[in-house]
C-alpha cells in the first residue's frame, strides 16, 4: 500500500508537467485549430528563464586578496554577488529563491513571445492544412532550440531548490504508514500544489470570465462564434499567449525536479501530444486527466516488480496506452465530435 | 526501352537520373563534394526520401516515425554480416523486407486512424522503436554503443564457403569487391536508380493514380468502390521497405546500427527532405536530400578558425563579429540554419524546389509566349 | 421486379423514432423521387442505403443481396453509385484523372496493386472516360484540374464520375442543392438525358420543380414513415401531402 502510493505521488509531479503543456496544446488547437509544435518549446524557453534569472542573479565580482594565499601559491579569489552586496540578506534570499522568482520574468517574457509568434508566424496557418502547421512549428522548434543551444550549449544545467524546500517531508507518517516508507521531496509537493494551482486558475477564468466563455464558445464552434461579430482574432492572440505563459511557467517550475538542457521542450512536446490524444483532442478536462494518468502509470511501469514483469514496459507504456485508446476510443477518453478529425 | 513501359520523357528522366549517378564523383568534384562517403549519403537518403514520398507525396498521410524502418534496416544488416556472410546481398535483402515486415505491422494499425492522428500513431510508434533499442532490447541493439561486427562473429554462411577469416574486422563485399569508397557508392547509386525506376512506374500507374485520390479526397473515393485501407497500407509497406533498404546501406557502407538512427528528429530529417525538394513530385525527394547531405557537409565542417580566416580581410573587431555571427549558423549551428530553410519552405514555397523551379520556368514562358496554359497547381508530374 | 427493396425498416435515435417501418420499392429503370419535409427521415433513409447506418429493424436488399453492414467500397461493388449534396470530386486531379478512376474501380475491383501499366496506355479506359466528359460536356477541360470548375460544372462531373461505372442505380441526395436556376436547369436537363438511357435512379429532393420534371415515382415521407406513393399526379392532388407541407403552399 505505501508503495502503492509513493508510485502515485512519483507520477503526480511529472503528470503535473504533462497537464500543464497538454491544457495549453489543446487551448490552442481547439480555438485556433492549429497543431502547434513548438509548443513544447515554450516549456523549454521558460526553464531558460530561470536559467537566465539565476545567471543574473548570480552575477559576481572577483577580488584577488594577495594577503591569503591558496596552496598553489596564487592570491585566494574572493567573489562576491553583486546582489547581496546591494542588498544583504535580502539578495542571499533572492538568490536562494532563484526559481520561483523566475516566474516573474517568464510571465511577461511567455506573453510577448506567444503574442509574437501568434501573430508573427501561427496567424498564416489557420487555413493551411494541418500537415504545414505541423511542419512549419516544428521547423520553428527546431530554430528556438538551436539557438538556445547555441547560446547555453548542449548539456544541462541543474537549477537548485530554495534551501528551505530541499528536503523530504516523511508523508507516510501523516497516513498512518511506518517511518521512511513513503518520503517524497518537498520541491516535488510545491510543483504539484502549483500545478494545481495554475490549472484551476486557468479552468476558472474560461469558466467564470465573459472572454472565458467566448473562447469556450470557440472551441464548440469556431464559426458560428465568428459570425456573432466578437473579435475573434485578438482573442486568438490571447489564447496563444496564455498557453504560452502556463507552459513556460511549468518549465521555470519544473527546473529543479530536472535540468533543463535544450532539447528538453521536445522531449515533453512528444509526450504532450500523445497525452492530448489519450484525453481527447479539444476536451481540456481530458487533457489533464491525461496528463496525471499517464504520470502515474509511467511511474508505476518503472517500479521494479512491475519492470522485472515485462521488461520494457517503463519506456512504452505511454505510447503503448496511447495506441490502444486510439483504436478502441479514437476520439481519446473525454474527446468530443467533429473535433480535428481529418 | 519499352521493355519498361515508359513513355519518351520519362525514359529521358531516368536515363538522365543514371547518368547524372554515374558522373556524381565528377559533377560533385567542383563543389567539393566529390568524395565517396558523402556521394554515398546522397544515395542512401536519396532513397529513403524517394519511398518517403511514395505514401507522404501520393497518399498525404505524413508519417513521423520512419526513421524506425531505417534503424531496423541497420540492425538487420548488421545481424546479416554478424551472422550469416559479409556479402551484402543477403544484408540489403533482409533489410529490405523487415523493414516491410514492420511497416505492415504498425501500418496496420496507425492506418487505421488519419490526419494528425496518424502523425502520432507513427511517432508513438518510433518512439517506442527508440526507447526500446536502447533499454531492453538491448542484446539485439547493444544499446548506445550502438550495434558492431565482431571479430568472432559466426558468419556463417561465410565459414561454409571456406572464406578465410582476416586478422582485422572484415569489410563488407560483392563477391569479393570491397563495399567501402566507389564501389559502395556505385552499388547504393544502383540501388537509387531502381528506387527511383520504381517510384516512376508508381507515379505513372493506375495504382499510383488511386494513391493520389487518396490524398484528393477518400471519401469519394471510398463511394467510388474503393477500399483505400489497403491502398493506403501498401504505400506504407513500400516506403517502409524503402527506409528499411536505405538503413540497410548505411550498414553496408559503415557497418555499425545505433539506435540514434531511430529517433523522431532523424524521422524529422526525412520528412524534411522530401518537403525541401518537394512532396508529390518525382524528382524533389532525390534533390532535396541531396541539398541538404550536402549542405550539411559543407556547413558543419566550418569551424571558428576558418570562419576567422574568412573574414580576416576587415578589421579586427568586425572580424569577429561577422565571424561570430555567421558562426550561429554553421557548424555546430547547422541545425539552426536547416530549421531556418525548412520554415522559409514551408511558408513561402511549399511545393519545395520543384514548385519553386516550376514557378521561374512559367515566370520565363509567360514572358515570352503569354499567358501559361492552364495547369495543374500542384506540383504533381502529369501522367 | 424491383431492384431496391426496402423492407419494415425502423431506426430509432434516443427518444426519436426516425424510422417508422419504412417500405419501399424501386423499379428497374424508373426514377424514384423521395420527398418530404425537412427532418422526416430522407438522410437517415438514404444513410440506411449506404452503409453509414443499420437500421434496428428491416431489411435493404439490392438486386438480391443486402445492403446492411457493408462499407461503401462494397455497395459501389455490386453497382450502386451516388451523389453528393455538395459534389464531391478529386479536386486535385484532372477531369480525366477524375473519371478514369470509377472506371479503374469498375475494372479492377475494390483493390489492385496495378502497377505496371501505364495510366496514359489504359486506352480503353481513356476513351470510356473521354466518351463520358463528352456526355457532360466537359470534354474540351479533360486536362483542367477540377477544383477550377464551376459548381454546376462539379455536378456534371460528379454524374460522369458515377455514370462511367454504368451502375444499376444511381442514388443522388439533393442534385441541385445550392445551385444556381440556370444551373439547375441545366443539371435536370442532364439528368433527364441520363434517365432516357434507361438508368434506374433515386432521387431525394427538396425543389418540387426538379421532382415534377424528372420523377416517374414519388414517394413522400414525413415524421419517419411513407405516408403515400405514387404517379407525379397522384402525389400533387394527395391530401395527406399537402397537410404535411403545410396546406401544400410548394405544389
Amino acid at each position: 500500500m505505501d508503495a502503492f502510493i509513493l508510485q502515485v505521488l512519483n507520477g503526480l509531479d511529472k503528470g503535473g508537467a504533462y497537464a500543464l503543456i497538454a491544457l495549453g496544446l489543446t487551448l490552442v488547437f481547439g480555438t485556433l485549430g492549429v497543431v502547434n509544435f513548438a509548443h513544447g518549446a515554450l516549456f523549454m524557453l521558460g526553464a531558460f528563464c530561470a536559467v537566465i534569472v539565476k545567471k543574473v542573479l548570480t552575477l559576481e565580482r572577483v577580488e584577488l586578496d594577495p594577503t591569503q594565499l591558496t596552496a598553489w601559491g596564487s592570491p585566494v579569489e574572493i567573489r562576491t554577488h553583486y546582489i547581496e552586496e546591494w542588498f544583504g540578506d535580502f539578495g542571499t534570499l533572492l538568490i536562494d529563491f532563484s526559481v520561483p522568482a523566475s516566474i516573474f520574468l517568464a510571465i511577461p517574457i511567455m506573453l510577448i513571445l506567444g503574442i509574437v509568434m501568434e501573430r508573427g508566424l501561427i496567424r498564416h496557418f489557420y487555413k493551411r492544412p494541418h500537415a504545414d502547421q505541423i511542419l512549419v512549428t516544428f521547423g520553428l522548434a527546431i530554430v528556438i532550440q538551436e539557438i538556445v543551444k547555441a547560446q547555453f550549449g548542449a548539456n544541462p544545467i541543474p537549477q537548485a531548490t530554495p534551501e528551505m524546500f530541499s528536503g523530504s517531508a516523511d508523508i507516510g507518517v501523516l497516513m498512518g504508514f511506518a517511518q521512511n516508507t513513503v518520503v517524497y521531496p518537498w520541491w516535488r509537493i510545491i510543483y504539484l500544489i502549483f500545478a494545481g494551482v495554475i490549472l484551476s486558475s486557468v479552468f476558472a477564468f474560461l469558466q467564470f470570465t465573459t472572454f472565458g466563455m467566448v473562447v469556450r464558445a470557440g472551441m464548440a464552434d469556431r464559426e458560428t462564434v465568428g459570425l456573432l461579430g466578437i473579435d475573434i482574432d485578438r482573442k486568438f492572440t490571447i489564447v496563444f499567449g496564455l498557453a504560452a505563459v502556463v507552459a513556460g511557467v511549468a518549465g521555470v517550475m519544473y527546473t529543479p525536479i530536472l535540468a533543463p538542457d535544450y532539447h528538453i521542450g521536445m522531449d515533453f512536446l512528444v509526450l504532450s501530444f500523445v497525452v492530448v490524444v489519450v484525453g481527447g483532442m479539444g476536451s481540456l478536462g481530458g487533457a489533464v486527466a491525461a496528463g496525471f494518468l499517464l504520470g502515474i502509470l509511467q511511474s508505476f511501469a518503472s517500479m521494479n516488480e512491475v519492470k522485472s514483469l515485462l521488461p520494457g514496459i517503463d519506456q512504452v507504456i505511454i505510447y503503448l496506452i496511447a495506441v490502444v485508446v486510439l483504436l478502441v476510443r479514437p476520439r481519446g477518453l473525454m474527446g468530443r465530435k467533429g473535433v480535428m478529425e481529418d | 526501352m519499352n521493355w519498361l513501359n515508359i513513355n519518351k520523357n520519362d525514359r529521358n528522366l531516368l536515363i538522365g537520373f543514371i547518368v547524372v549517378v554515374l558522373l556524381g564523383p565528377l559533377i560533385m568534384e567542383p563543389i567539393g563534394g566529390g568524395y565517396p562517403d558523402l556521394l554515398q549519403k546522397f544515395a542512401i537518403f536519396g532513397i529513403f526520401a524517394i519511398g518517403f514520398n511514395i505514401l507522404f507525396g501520393l497518399t498525404g498521410y505524413l508519417s513521423f516515425g520512419h526513421a524506425a524502418f531505417l534503424g531496423i534496416g541497420s540492425y538487420t544488416a548488421v545481424w546479416s554480416f554478424k551472422l550469416l556472410t559479409m556479402n551484402v546481398i543477403p544484408a540489403i535483402i533482409l533489410a529490405t523486407l523487415l523493414g516491410g515486415f514492420f511497416a505492415l505491422i504498425i501500418g496496420f494499425i496507425a492506418l487505421r486512424r488519419s490526419g494528425i492522428y496518424f502523425s502520432i500513431l507513427t511517432l508513438a510508434f518510433a518512439q517506442m522503436s527508440y526507447n526500446l533499442a536502447y533499454s531492453v532490447l538491448t542484446p539485439i541493439t547493444n544499446g548506445e554503443t550502438g550495434l558492431q561486427l565482431r571479430l568472432h562473429d559466426a558468419r556463417v554462411v561465410d565459414g561454409l564457403f571456406g572464406v578465410e577469416r582476416t586478422a582485422g574486422l572484415p569489410n563488407t563485399e560483392l563477391f569479393g569487391l570491397a563495399m567501402s569508397g566507389w564501389n559502395g557508392y556505385y552499388f547504393c547509386g544502383f540501388l537509387a536508380i531502381v528506387g527511383f525506376f520504381i517510384s516512376l512506374r508508381i507515379f505513372r500507374s493506375p495504382f499510383g493514380l488511386m494513391l493520389r485520390a487518396v490524398k484528393s479526397n477518400q471519401h469519394r473515393l471510398s463511394y467510388t468502390g474503393l477500399n483505400t485501407r489497403p491502398y493506403t497500407l501498401a504505400a506504407f509497406v513500400i516506403s517502409g521497405m524503402y527506409a528499411g533498404l536505405a538503413g540497410g546501406l548505411l550498414a553496408v557502407t559503415d557497418p555499425l546500427a545505433g539506435a540514434e538512427r531511430m529517433q523522431w528528429t532523424a524521422s524529422g530529417e526525412v520528412v524534411l527532405m522530401t518537403i525541401f525538394g518537394g512532396a508529390g513530385t518525382l524528382l524533389g525527394p532525390v534533390i532535396g536530400s541531396a541539398v541538404i547531405k550536402y549542405f550539411e557537409n559543407i556547413f558543419s565542417s566550418f569551424n571558428e578558425g576558418i570562419l576567422l580566416n574568412a573574414f580576416s580581410f576587415l578589421p579586427e573587431g568586425l572580424q569577429q563579429a561577422f565571424a561570430w555571427t555567421v558562426g550561429l549558423f554553421v557548424g555546430e549551428g547547422w541545425h539552426l540554419t536547416l530549421g531556418l530553410l525548412f520554415m522559409f519552405i514551408v511558408i513561402f514555397l511549399p511545393g519545395g524546389l520543384m514548385e519553386g523551379a516550376t514557378r521561374i520556368k512559367s515566370l520565363f514562358q509567360s514572358s515570352t509566349k503569354g499567358s501559361p496554359p492552364i495547369q495543374k497547381d500542384l506540383p504533381v508530374e502529369k501522367s | 421486379m424491383p431492384i431496391l427493396t426496402v423492407k419494415n425498416v425502423n431506426k430509432r435515435f434516443g427518444g426519436l423514432q426516425a424510422l417508422d417501418n419504412v417500405n419501399l420499392e424501386i423499379e428497374a429503370g424508373t426514377v424514384h423521387a423521395i420527398i418530404g419535409p425537412n427532418g422526416a427521415g430522407k438522410s437517415t433513409l438514404l444513410n440506411c442505403f449506404i452503409g453509414k447506418l443499420i437500421p434496428d429493424t428491416g431489411l435493404v436488399d439490392f438486386d438480391g443481396v443486402s445492403l446492411l453492414g457493408k462499407k461503401p467500397h462494397e455497395i459501389n461493388q455490386v453497382g450502386v453509385s451516388r451523389v453528393f449534396q455538395t459534389p464531391e470530386i478529386f479536386g486535385d486531379l484532372s477531369l480525366l484523372e477524375n473519371v478514369m478512376i470509377p472506371s479503374f474501380a469498375s475494372r479492377d475491383g475494390a483493390f489492385r496493386v496495378n502497377a505496371w501499366s501505364s495510366v496514359e496506355n489504359e486506352t480503353s479506359i481513356k476513351e470510356q472516360a473521354m466518351a463520358l466528359l463528352e456526355d457532360v460536356e466537359l470534354a474540351d477541360s479533360a486536362q483542367v484540374i477540377a477544383c477550377q470548375l464551376s459548381r454546376g460544372d462539379k455536378r456534371r462531373l460528379e454524374l460522369a464520375m458515377c455514370l462511367v461505372q454504368q451502375p444499376k442505380l444511381l442514388l443522388l441526395d439533393e442534385p441541385t442543392a445550392g445551385m444556381a436556376r440556370a444551373d439547375t436547369n441545366n443539371t435536370i436537363d442532364l439528368l433527364k438525358k441520363i434517365a432516357s438511357k434507361g438508368i434506374t435512379m433515386m432521387i431525394i429532393e427538396h425543389d418540387m420543380h426538379v421532382v415534377f420534371s424528372l420523377a416517374e415515382k414519388i414517394s413522400v415521407l414525413a415524421q419517419g414513415t411513407v405516408i403515400a406513393e405514387g404517379l407525379p399526379e397522384e402525389i400533387k392532388g394527395h391530401p395527406k401531402v399537402q397537410e404535411a407541407y403545410l396546406g401544400g403552399a410548394h405544389l
